[in-house]
């Protein structure tokens, strides 16, 4: 019998390819079709994010939160808002806890839905991607109404967020929401006993309970690997402890596991969403704390308040000190547990601003995932896990 | 809450024999320090012990207090799923000396210590892959150090006679401006002249 030599091909992936979701430069080693090794490069996006928030006051930092997960801005927003208000031993009023908490799920529906879309798309299906941007461009229309723009809102600050909700939108949201149910069903009807679709996902990138814990995965991933863990339940954070809603919990592990959780995630955001518009029609006051020396005063009030005027040059050049102090806030981002470990040493910039990023350790996991996989599974596996270079390069 | 994590605090004080050197809750959050030698046998207890299984290494993370003789503190932080508790734990080290890596004890340490390498250059023995992550391949330096200065070393452009990106010390047109906040809003520490019956009343208080 013959030697038989046994070669190895190494492949480089990326860092511009369609499948990559950003700039991920893969080297992946292969025995023929099959991945042996895959090598993530990461830091394509880096921007130093972490260091100029270092340089920033605490109200400049927060478009820097817009900038990381770009499909899920007003989460990240979120987190960092709670962290300071934490740090400043401040509560925002029950109608700013509303908005954000409505807005917060705003969010995950808009991540979900390019999530679920373009994972259909890595995995040959068009129509699902056409039909949820249309979804999208309606949910960041609400986004441009309370903030100005479609994406980097910049609209969670600490102490509340920045403008109380314009005329007509309670109504028009019911309206949206009456119409989205449907065009969801729609989006699974494609999906979920499509052929193809399930020859892709089913059985794919198994993840067991044990190692979504010790690849510190979180959100819809450990949710999928049997875990009923989210934050919004655990540590609920805002008015979440009163909204009553549902956590998916998948049973295999598997990309169609995590596919079918986000969807019906989905689902569980739009009851949260009714439930916050049916309370801030009857919850009414003001939208974030009524405290000059951390929240700017109206430009209305400036017209003939030199107070107010000088609290308004103030915070928007010098900004407000936060006592000194460490503190680690997480949120359910829709990718998972966004984390800021934000440390203060009583100035008006933070000493230290770390950020966890959930895609962070997901995209760790990819090698383990995809080992033993054919190389078409692996771009279903990064669709899977939901991975924006924002976050993960900082 | 706060009382549930004191007990657990001085349960993790009393069970890990002295590895522990500081442990106190301040805002609700749990925080453990300890000396590096002994931070493995600790994380291997917080993940096992019945009373504990912090089964989740959340984040590794890295903070540079320049006027400490150990400037770098390394910042673990844990979660425990069955307990729905959270605990940090900080290890005090320097440039030269390494922080044992916990990547043996949680897989997701790796990536997290690759970083806190890469941005302050951290060392972690037996880490099996220990490379930069998030900067620039060949990039020196650690840029999140507070003496790294914000606008770094070297900036690059496309050369269109060489066709190719070329790297070049950074040309500011203008400095860098960062502006003292610190002074005016605190009053004046001095006494100011004329104004000593303010003085004698501090005194008296």
């Amino acid at each position: 019998m013959s030697d038989v030599e046994i070669k190895t091909l190494t492949m480089n992936f990326g860092p511009q390819h369609p499948a990559a979701h950003g700039v991920l430069r893969l080297v992946v080693e292969m025995d023929g079709e099959i991945v042996e090794r895959c090598d993530p490069h990461i830091g394509l996006l880096h921007r130093g994010t972490e260091k100029l928030i270092e340089y920033k006051s605490y109200l400049q930092a927060v478009p820097y939160f817009d900038r990381l997960d770009y499909v899920s801005p007003m989460c990240q927003e979120h987190a960092y808002a709670l962290a300071v208000e934490k740090l400043l031993g401040i509560t925002v009023p029950e109608r700013g806890q509303y908005i954000r908490v409505l807005f917060a799920e705003i969010t995950r529906i808009l991540n979900h839905l390019l999530n679920v879309t373009t994972f259909a798309m890595d995995t040959g299906a068009l129509t699902p991607p056409l039909w949820g941007f249309e979804q999208r461009e309606l949910l960041m229309e609400y986004y441009e109404q309370v903030s100005g723009s479609r994406m980097h809102a910049a609209y969670f600050r600490p102490g509340g967020v920045h403008q109380d909700l314009p005329d007509g939108m309670l109504d028009s949201m019911d309206g949206w929401i009456k119409q989205f149910r449907p065009v969801l069903k729609d989006i699974e009807d494609l999906l979920n006993d499509n052929r193809i679709f399930r020859q892709r996902t089913v059985d794919i990138g198994v993840v067991s309970r044990e190692q979504a814990l010790d690849w510190a995965f979180s959100g819809p991933l450990i949710r999928a690997s049997g875990i009923p863990w989210d934050l919004r339940k655990s540590q609920p954070y805002d008015v979440y402890d009163r909204m009553d809603f549902d956590i998916p919990v998948g049973k295999t592990g598997d990309c169609f596991a995590r596919y079918l959780v986000r969807v019906e995630e989905m689902y569980q955001s739009v009851r949260i969403m009714e439930q916050c518009i049916e309370a801030l029609r009857k919850v009414g006051g003001p939208v974030r704390v009524d405290d000059r020396k951390i929240s700017p005063p109206r430009r209305g009030e400036m017209k003939d308040s030199m107070e107010a005027l000088i609290h308004h040059f103030k915070l928007y050049t010098e900004g407000y000190k936060v006592p000194a102090g460490e503190t680690y806030t997480a949120v359910e981002a829709p990718k998972g547990e966004f984390g800021v470990y934000l440390v203060s040493d009583g100035t008006n910039k933070p000493y230290r601003c770390k950020i966890r990023a959930p895609g962070f350790p997901h995209l760790q996991a990819l090698e383990m995932m995809t080992k033993g996989h054919q190389l078409a599974d692996m771009s279903a596996n990064i669709g899977s896990l939901d991975i924006v270079f924002g976050e993960i390069d900082r | 809450m706060d009382q549930g994590l004191k007990e657990l605090g001085d349960h993790i004080v009393q069970q890990t024999a002295g590895a522990v050197t500081v442990c106190h809750v301040r805002l609700g959050e749990l925080m453990l320090e300890c000396s590096s030698d002994k931070l493995l046998a600790l994380l291997v207890f917080l993940r096992d012990d019945p009373k504990c299984l912090f089964k989740q290494l959340i984040d590794i993370c890295g903070v540079d207090w320049p006027e400490r003789a150990k400037r770098f503190d390394v910042v673990y932080n844990l979660l425990s799923l069955v307990n729905n508790q959270r605990i940090r734990i900080k290890v005090a080290t320097d440039e030269s000396t390494p922080v044992p890596s916990a990547a043996p004890v949680f897989n997701a340490a790796s990536w997290f210590e690759r970083e806190t390498y890469d941005l302050y250059g951290v060392w972690f023995s037996d880490h099996p892959d220990l490379r930069r992550i998030l900067t620039d391949y060949g990039f020196e330096g650690h840029p999140l150090r507070k003496d790294f200065p914000l606008t770094g070393f070297v900036e690059l452009r496309w050369d269109d006679v060489q066709k190719r990106v070329v790297y070049e010390p950074v040309k500011l047109a203008q400095e860098f401006r960062r502006f003292d906040f610190l002074s005016p809003w605190e009053g004046a520490r001095q006494a100011l002249p004329g104004d000593e019956k303010a003085q004698e009343k501090t005194g008296a208080n």
